[in-house]
């Protein structure tokens, strides 16, 4: 008897310590979609360091789908539950910022006297950052190689070279074309990573330097649509593109009907996985004739910010710190296949992968480049500048007209 | 004592008369509850939202505009065209899903065929009705895609002269969803009218016979008038649905090419979750609500009528 009640007074107070020790503890909500995208545990592991070096404070994760993850994020700001500390995409962080649900990034890292020189980005509103992305995944030119030496030509560099070889390699015959342009009105992202890349890689901008939108009277940005419709005029461009989406881009590329595509260098293992025996390279997005400054690289990226409701700011800010620090940026980097947001991390994989050493040399040539990152309801002016797009791609409007309609769609969203 | 005994009495009967009142109430109770919080609020909510402006996404407190957004929404060409589409889409959908569930029906309803041809059939008649939105909106994009089975199918027999883009052309988009969800939506035609037609009595088709009446007239004056109610009824419920229908064109087509198959789901869809005007996506909604409100009366009446 006496042993049972020495045992239950060691319990009791070994739950009451933990209790006290739980209660000491500061616990970091952190919303994002990327643990469902990483090997299993490996997300995990990194906030197990993190922990391991900020004891009392502790991580709990909410993981879902990108799309879940969203629409979440946006509804629990509308309720002012937003977790403390939250993955963004580019696309939402305006709507977020309007709402007044992001903690300025900027007044963050003057409390933590943070030296930012190490970012590679950062994404302001109103002069304040609320967004870093820590992770980025850059949109060069896959092209299959097998075709290219079939049709005697090495990987394009300009866009005169992209059309000849467009033209060279497509088969109408054999369902084979150059190049594919998916510009479905459901996910339409094609306007920013099949199309506005080739304005921003020639070192174009669609915006004017207040950040407010620049496309009528936009000689480079007339010139870059120009070229497209004059790839679909050559008929180089694979049918059904106005329907298409970017994962039917991809299939097209594996199943090789197609032989040049934008994509993202986060298909590399799916491309791989499909089609094992397929042959490929990648290459910068080919510049205007004459360019040769720095080219813009589109970029998806894995950015990270912290709700204007927590309690925990210096904390959460810990975190970000973290992340974006040369250790765990490489780390975080190096399971994601993704570039790093620090400038000084160097994730593994570019030391094992010859294509990702050729897609890391690109990314250290050229400049981050995705005016669409902050813009307010960014997929909806990529929607539309697709609608006018496709009219002018049909024909049935001039390339003023186009401009002129998308000017005033984009104008009515940015007031 | 006698006196109190008197006066509680007066006031049992009337608690008891109260209660007696009070009793049906109690027991709708339940169901007008779930009513309440499952319609009447969420609809009185979009109304709100509806004749406001700044909600949801916006810190600011809500502006009170009256009927500002329904004037925006109406007077706006893409909302109209958003209709036009909508309406296309639905009475074209309707009318087929009728003549094709009704044929099929007639045919599995025939004396000619055995029981096990009618029961094969069944089953490959009802196979569209088993599959999700989502999966039909996949499949009809593989068998649609310019290299797809129904190109190859076509060129094949010599009916198109070349690749067609049935969801990218502009001429062709509208048709082509509309095309799908008549394949998806017939079935529940088929069976209603399947039910419907094994419920008409022999008796009325053997007096018509008696009469000298061909298959038409049989048709034209005993299973018609016979199937009315449920023609009816199955009219304007699939009406309603189709004006409702998302997924199917949101996934096949996005409302596009150039807005082709823009509806009006896709539309609201677009306002709400694309631009974040929660304000114009309620007034959107609010106006197909008066739509299937319309229609819905008309199903009402018709069942009250079939009921007398």
């Amino acid at each position: 008897m006496k042993k049972y009640f020495v045992f239950l007074l060691v319990l009791a107070l070994m739950l009451v310590s933990g209790i006290g020790m739980a209660q000491d503890d500061v616990v970091l909500e952190f919303q994002q979609w990327w643990e469902p995208e990483l090997p299993e545990g490996s997300f995990r592991a990194i906030l197990d360091d993190f922990e391991a070096a900020n004891p009392g404070i502790r991580v709990e994760t909410i993981s879902g789908p990108y799309l879940t993850t969203k629409d979440q994020i946006i509804a629990s700001a509308a309720t002012g539950t937003m977790a403390d500390v939250v993955g963004l995409d580019g696309a939402w962080v305006n709507v977020l910022w309007k709402q007044g649900a992001l903690a300025s990034l900027t007044q963050a890292m003057m409390d933590a006297e943070y030296d930012d020189s190490e970012l590679a980005a950062q994404i302001r509103l109103a002069g304040e950052t609320y967004m870093i992305p820590i992770a980025n995944f850059i949109y060069p030119v896959f092209v299959n190689l097998d075709m290219l030496a079939a049709a005697g030509i090495e990987p394009p560099t300009t866009r005169a070279e992209f059309a000849a070889a467009a033209m060279a390699l497509t088969d109408p015959d054999n369902n084979v074309y150059g190049w594919a342009q998916p510009l479905s009105l459901e996910q339409p992202n094609g306007i920013q990573n099949d199309t506005m890349s080739w304005l921003w890689a020639s070192g174009g901008s669609m915006l004017d330097d207040m950040g407010q939108p620049h496309l009528m009277g936009n000689e480079a940005l007339a010139e870059t649509l120009a070229y497209i419709k004059s790839l679909h005029d050559a008929g180089v461009v694979a049918p059904g593109s106005f329907a298409m989406k970017e994962n039917e881009k991809v299939e097209e590329f594996v199943n090789e009907r197609v032989a040049m595509i934008v994509n993202t260098l986060a298909h590399f293992t799916l491309i791989r996985e499909r089609n094992p025996d397929l042959n490929f390279d990648i290459t910068a997005l080919p510049a205007a004739e004459g360019y040769d400054g720095p080219r813009g690289l589109p970029y998806a990226s894995w950015g990270i910010g912290i709700s204007s409701n927590t309690e925990h700011t210096a904390e959460a800010w810990k975190l970000i710190d973290y992340l974006t620090s040369v250790e765990g940026n490489t780390k975080l980097t190096s399971i994601a296949n993704a570039f790093p947001g620090n400038v000084n991390a160097t994730p593994d994989f570019i030391q094992t992968d010859p294509l990702f050493m050729t897609a890391f040399e690109i990314f250290q040539e050229g400049y981050l480049a995705n005016e669409f990152t902050g813009l307010p309801a960014a997929e909806e002016l990529m929607r539309q500048m697709a609608e006018p797009f496709q009219f002018y791609l049909e024909g049935e409007i001039e390339i003023d007209e186009l401009l002129e309609i998308a000017q005033e769609e984009w104008q009515d969203i940015f007031s | 004592m006698a006196q109190a005994n008197m006066s509680a009495e007066p006031r049992n009967i009337g608690w008891q008369q109260r209660k007696r009142k009070l009793l049906p109430y109690a027991y709708l109770s339940p169901t007008l509850l779930l009513l309440a919080v499952l319609t009447v609020v969420p609809i009185m909510t979009v109304f709100l939202y509806s004749l406001v402006d700044n909600v949801i996404v916006n810190p600011n407190p809500p502006q009170f505009v009256g009927l500002d957004n329904y004037e925006e929404v109406l007077t706006n060409r893409k909302f109209r065209g958003a209709l036009s589409n909508t309406m296309y889409f639905a009475i074209v959908s309707v009318a087929a899903h009728f003549i094709i569930g009704l044929s099929f029906a007639l045919l599995l309803n025939s004396r000619l065929l055995s029981a096990n041809v009618k029961a094969i059939f069944r089953v490959i008649y009802i196979l569209p009705w088993v599959f999700t939105a989502s999966i039909i909106a996949i499949l009809w994009r593989l068998l649609l895609n310019p290299h797809g089975v129904v190109n190859f199918v076509l060129l094949e027999l010599g009916l198109i002269a070349e690749l067609q883009e049935w969801l990218s052309d502009r001429k062709l988009a509208l048709n082509a969803v509309t095309f799908i969800n008549i394949w998806s939506g017939y079935p529940f035609y088929l069976v209603s009218f399947l039910a419907g037609l094994q419920g008409i009595p022999d008796d009325l088709y053997e007096s018509g016979r008696v009469d000298g009446g061909n298959a038409w007239q049989l048709f034209r004056h005993i299973t018609l008038p016979q199937l009315k109610p449920i023609i009816i009824s199955l009219a304007l419920l699939d009406f309603i649905w189709t004006v409702h229908q998302f997924t199917l064109i949101w996934m096949t087509t996005g409302g596009g090419p150039m807005r082709s198959t823009e509806v009006l789901s896709t539309y609201t869809y677009k306002a709400a979750f694309s631009s974040h005007e929660y304000s114009i996506a309620s007034t959107i909604a609010m106006v197909i609500l008066a739509i299937c409100t319309f229609v819905a009366i008309f199903y009402v009446r018709s069942q009250r009528m079939a009921d007398e």
